[in-house]
């Protein structure tokens, strides 16, 4: 059975200047940051990134002494552009709006999810009520259904999704504890090649299979080294 | 200013009933859940995929694994249950979300809501907003009546004819509770319900542009225990 | 006809690469699994929803809670994971089920696929077969070339200029195995690619309604080990 695991660097080797690529987590927490590190060891740029938001911002807590999560592709400027729900905890998005360094497309946080999952799961799009009559709604076609509009939300690509889990096994089935899930069950499978950077590896087999939450499948390429965020 | 929200809070408290699944905003919204009545449970739904909030944690007992929605680190009750982003939006838009609780730069008489942008001044995102206030059964605004300019001391109304600012949605506030009273929104627009007896009719109505119906059955501002 | 529903499957087996994400049809495509080439470990997904079927177990041996799309019990591999219905579709209508293989009543020079109901004499419901042949990467058909008829003991061909039963999707299907040949279907349609010792040219087209281009690089239908 062809092996998926790989290290960080060897995972985002295909990674060239001016692909896509999903990132997984909220605010940090469920981000793989050792594949954070990789994109800026690699040097790869002009990147467009899809995920929820900037991550967190060097100094964020007191005691932090580096950003976290996309706040690291932020840092290294390596980001041209940003689709996420969020960027308000991240001044180097507006920042770089006001520069011209970086575009930023804002989407309402549950319709980026099911623009993923739209792409994941071979869905033309979805229709959602949110974002009606708002910016958001600027460029989308609006369709009426039963008396209520619905804008209709087009799927994301991406080149590589970068996901998180807590447990993987050599197949890539995996959990992710907590708060640490957002949109790693949605990102792992939505792009062309999908790594999954994990803090425990199993054998197939080692636990029990209802451990799992989500299906090796969906996921290309392991990498092992996650380690616990520290506070 | 820490009184009024107080005050604010604690009428906010009284629209919730037991069993309640609701979804606070960070700020004021946060605070409600500390003057619920005596008997009144509620689940605090967090966007980033849990039910089962409880409150913030002291430093030194944070789990990584556990944050809100503002990414701070916070306690989860016993019957806590983590999800997906996907679920969590679901839960959301699905009308499975009792009450919202949120702030506002401006409402309307439609019930229109403005409160994630101010155009050249503040970018951050509508993060889940607009997915909240689509979905959740009750929409309650809860803010100080008017917006206070701190460089010319000049106070200007946030309920309005009509917002002027980007809308995060369209006719989806049902209630305003501020400082001074209370507010339903109906088809035939803004119902002045409650009034704080700090206050006269003619100063809500002199602090609010909208056109305000005063109800016949107006009521004092109700935060009895 | 044992024989020959096995020399279609070995056939079949050959489609398959190592690493493989495959669906498997009930009946003659779930022997497909039994005749992979060596060194080709692929996993079957499961439409009801898990990955990692391994096959029938045996009368004594079933787990109540694992059962097949065709609501038998099943063994499991180490690598099985259990999913729940949308992201089963979703795994199928992502693209990422590498394969599929199934029967089909009628196949036309389109691609075209019948495969479902016989108005008004078969009507058991589409299932999972729309969103399979639709999101499946590769649609491989394993059948019989031609359909007898029991009762009259005359044999109709189900490769077809245009199906004329109820169609399952349009444009899906990639390559058709029966026991005379081998077909792929391209743009310019039907080109028949392996032929069977047993049979000549002319019996093939005989049975066959489609027109068939004849691949100037024709081979020997292919079950070597």
């Amino acid at each position: 059975m062809a092996n998926k695991i790989r290290t960080a660097l060897e995972a985002i080797a295909g990674l060239q200047d001016g692909m896509t690529i999903m990132v997984a987590g909220f605010m940090g927490t469920g981000t793989p940051e050792i594949l954070m590190d990789a994109i800026i060891e690699k040097g790869v740029k002009h990147l467009t990134v899809i995920c929820n938001d900037g991550g967190l911002p060097r100094g964020w807590y007191s005691d932090y002494d580096t950003p976290r999560g996309t706040g690291k592709l932020l840092e290294a400027g390596v980001i041209d552009h940003i689709i996420a729900s969020h960027v308000g905890l991240t001044p180097l998005v507006g920042q770089g709006i006001i520069d011209d360094t970086m575009e930023c497309t804002l989407v309402p946080q549950g319709s980026l999810v099911e623009k993923i999952r739209a792409n994941n799961f071979g869905l033309g799009g979805v229709l959602t009520p949110t974002g009606v009559g708002t910016i958001a709604a600027e460029g989308k076609m609006q369709i009426e259904i039963d008396g209520k509009m619905y804008l209709l939300e087009k799927p994301l690509r991406a080149d590589y999704s970068l996901c998180r889990a807590s447990v993987c096994d050599e197949f890539g089935n995996f959990l992710c504890n907590k708060t640490t899930k957002n949109f790693n069950y949605l990102m792992a499978g939505a792009a062309d090649h999908n790594i999954i950077a994990t803090e425990r590896l199993v054998k197939a087999g080692e636990l029990d299979p209802d451990t799992f939450q989500h299906s090796g499948v969906l996921v290309d390429m392991i990498v092992e080294g996650e380690k616990p965020w520290q506070i | 200013m820490a009184d009024l929200k107080t005050r604010i809070a604690k009428r906010c408290a009284k629209e919730f009933k037991d069993g309640y699944v609701a979804n606070l905003g960070i700020g004021l919204p946060t605070m409600v859940s500390s003057f619920l009545p005596e008997g009144v449970h509620i689940t605090i739904q967090s966007e980033n995929g849990f039910t089962g909030l409880e409150g913030s944690v002291e430093r030194g007992d944070e789990n990584v694994e556990i944050i809100n929605a503002g990414g701070g680190y916070v306690k989860a009750s016993p019957r806590v249950n983590y999800f997906d982003s996907a679920t969590s939006f679901g839960i959301i838009r699905g009308g499975h979300v009792d009450a919202t609780v949120l702030g506002a730069m401006q409402v309307d008489e439609q019930g229109n809501l403005a409160n994630w942008i101010i155009p050249g001044k503040m970018y951050a995102g509508m993060g889940g907003a607009m997915d909240l206030v689509v979905g959740a059964k009750e929409v309650i605004i809860t803010m100080l009546h008017q917006q206070f300019n701190k460089k010319t001391g000049v106070s200007k109304p946030k309920i309005l004819k009509e917002c002027n600012l980007p809308v995060t949605a369209l006719g989806v506030v049902d209630l305003i509770i501020t400082e001074m009273c209370v507010i339903k929104v109906t088809d035939e627009g803004l119902l002045l319900t409650e009034l704080h007896h700090d206050f006269t009719v003619e100063d809500v109505v002199a602090a609010t542009e909208a056109h305000l119906t005063v109800s016949p059955d107006l009521k004092p501002y109700d935060i009895s225990e």
